[in-house]
């Protein structure tokens, strides 16, 4: 039996307007979500455990808004949900890494799936981040994957092509598009999920090292000229040479 | 002491520019940083790297684990040679993904996609560049810099060089490369992207974007909705949240409406055309340059055009 790991996170909906007030960004008003290459963690996940046989935990850290994501989850087919409760606020990548590996090691995990990048900080720390904590080897941004009892053969587009990539367990490894469209819910998995409960994990806080300043909308761009009519492109090409020298 | 270090992009050990922009980046932390070159035959990339002004010495770091990216085997090679200090390196996707674990193995925090540096305030995009975030940091971190942001720092210098070799165990294996179905350039590597979207009408339309992109040196890109609606259309070609981010100096896109999801991989790109019929298109309010056309009107007259131009 494989313990299977997947780290989903929640975020504003990608569609949300992100509205800055007192300096801060102002998440009030969002409606949330599961980070969209979560779902596809979350797809590859449940395709190991049909492969190969095993358990899959869905584990988040965040605080008690995020619930709705893992029973969201629960509903999909995942086995357990779990939780590592924190406050409202900003954790840097150190704690949330080392919180996050901390859960996984207690978990028994043997394989880590998460997302390539979460659609709030767009980094793409967290799946090496907990790897190295760990000292487990990651493989990033995987399109494609071949499940064997103990390796992994994945695909990985790389700038020559496609790279095909073996790994032993334990890994972690980030999740692209690829694997094909998530499933979604049925009725039974969503009436099984409302009474799951969400173990809540407990790890030492760990602090970080840095602290927000603030948050601030991204400069305007001066208004661009907008010509009426393909007769303009040709001034647009003279304005690309000599005004904006890029060609 | 507290060093600054510069790990330098290098792909089959020729040097990336983007390396001369994270030297500018490092030299606002402070003076002399240290930057490390990493290559299974590293020395004509070192010397290269040793002319870019500002640099303080430079460590050329052989390790035959460079022949393949595993970022455990490249982690464990550079921490072994980097001291304690901010370190900086690109933001390309294996750049982050390096970062990230050097980071944990420094026991400091990584800031991906840094754009401003003042003091030892941080500033980088957040919810897909919806918001920028400026973090103040109260120790050593990792960063990874845009690129296109910082300028790039002269070659006039003639730093030190030193050489280190390690052997650093792979912990993934490359069993195969698949190599691509084209030549062509991927829109992660383009300088300048030409994008179609669901207003080309068929996959067919896009070897009009193709030939101008052989005009220009461009890659070509697709919105969501191209990459959804046509096989043809592979997701690596999609630009957007769920797709590719790009940066690059030109972007055009052509019968793309502008979603925010589409804008959320392109918006700062720093120049942007839109070609497309509907004026009201919200791709118009992020345009440098509007073209209020269909493309089958605009796209000959821009060819021609930039055949005159560039022969
Ligand atoms: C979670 C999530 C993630 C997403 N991720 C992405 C992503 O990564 N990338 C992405 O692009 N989208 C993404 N989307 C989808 C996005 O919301 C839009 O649906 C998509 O970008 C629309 O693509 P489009 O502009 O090509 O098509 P449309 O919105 O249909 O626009 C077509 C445009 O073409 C113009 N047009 C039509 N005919 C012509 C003609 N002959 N000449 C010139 N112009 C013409 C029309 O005026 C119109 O503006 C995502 C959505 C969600 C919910
Ligand atoms: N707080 C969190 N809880 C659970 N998983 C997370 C959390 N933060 C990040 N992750 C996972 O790590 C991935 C990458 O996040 P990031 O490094 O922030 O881009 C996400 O897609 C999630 O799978």
């Amino acid at each position: 039996m494989v313990e299977i790991l997947v780290l989903i996170k929640q975020v504003p909906d990608t569609n949300a307007r992100i509205e800055i007030k007192d300096g801060k960004a102002d998440l009030s008003m969002v409606k949330w979500i599961t980070s969209p290459y979560d779902e596809y963690a979350l797809e590859v996940a449940l395709q190991h455990k049909e492969a190969v046989g095993g358990n899959v935990t869905a584990l988040t850290l965040g605080p008690a808004r995020c619930d709705k994501i893992l029973k969201d989850a629960k509903a999909l087919g995942v086995d357990n949900i779990a939780r590592i409760d924190v406050p409202e606020g900003y954790l840097d990548s150190f704690s949330v890494q080392s919180m996050l590996a901390e859960a996984c090691s207690s978990l028994g995990a043997e394989i880590i799936y998460c997302g390539k990048a979460a659609a709030d900080t767009n980094a793409g720390s967290t799946g090496p981040g907990v790897a190295e904590k760990l000292g487990w080897p990651s493989v990033a941004n995987i399109t494609n994957i071949i499940f064997g009892d103990s390796s992994l053969e994945l695909m990985q587009p790389s700038f020559e092509g496609q790279a095909k990539i073996g790994v032993n367990l334990p890994a972690v490894i980030t999740c692209d598009k690829g694997m094909g469209e998530p499933r979604r819910a049925n009725v039974k998995g969503i009436m099984m999920a409302k009474r799951a409960n969400v173990d809540l994990i407990g790890v030492e806080t760990v602090g970080g090292n840095t602290s927000v300043v603030g948050h601030a909308s991204p400069p305007d761009k001066p208004p661009g000229k907008s010509f009426d009519g393909s007769e303009h492109v040709s001034t647009v090409v003279k304005l690309l040479r000599d005004e904006a020298n890029v060609i | 002491m507290s060093e600054i270090i510069i790990l330098a992009e290098v792909i089959n050990n020729t040097l990336k520019e983007s390396t001369a922009e994270i030297v500018t980046a490092a030299l606002s932390l402070g003076e002399n940083p240290i930057l490390i070159v990493p290559g299974t035959s590293p020395d004509s990339a070192a010397s290269m790297a040793a002319t870019y002004e500002g640099v303080g010495s430079v460590i050329a770091l052989q390790d035959d684990c460079f022949s393949t990216f595993d970022s455990a085997a490249w982690c464990e090679a550079i921490a072994s040679v980097a001291p304690p200090g901010h370190l900086l390196t690109s933001s390309s996707s294996m750049g982050k993904e390096l970062a990230a674990r050097l980071a944990v193995s420094r026991n400091s925090t990584i800031i991906q996609d840094v754009i401003k540096i003042e003091g030892s305030n941080i500033t980088h995009p957040i919810y897909s560049g919806k918001a920028h975030e400026t973090v103040s940091l109260n120790g050593p971190s990792v960063m990874t810099i845009r690129s296109n942001v910082f300028k790039q720092s002269g070659n006039g210098g003639s730093a030190s060089i030193s050489n280190v070799n390690t052997s650093s165990n792979l912990r993934t294996s490359l069993k195969e490369m698949v190599a691509k179905a084209s030549e062509r350039l991927d829109v992660s590597e383009a300088d300048i992207i030409i994008s179609g979207g669901r207003g080309m009408g068929s996959p067919n339309n896009f070897d009009k974007l193709y030939s101008i992109a052989d005009k220009l040196g461009a890659a070509v890109g697709a919105s969501r909705a191209a990459v959804d609606t046509w096989e043809e259309i592979p997701h690596s070609m999609q630009v957007g949240q769920t797709g590719k981010t790009v940066n690059p100096s030109l972007y055009i896109a052509v019968g793309i409406s502008g979603a925010i999801q589409h804008l959320a991989g392109m918006r700062t790109s720093k120049y942007i055309v839109a070609i497309n019929k509907d004026g009201t298109a919200p791709i118009f309010r992020h345009a440098d340059y509007g073209i209020i056309a269909t493309w089958e009107e605009a796209l000959p007259i821009l060819e021609q055009e930039l055949g005159t131009l560039l022969g």
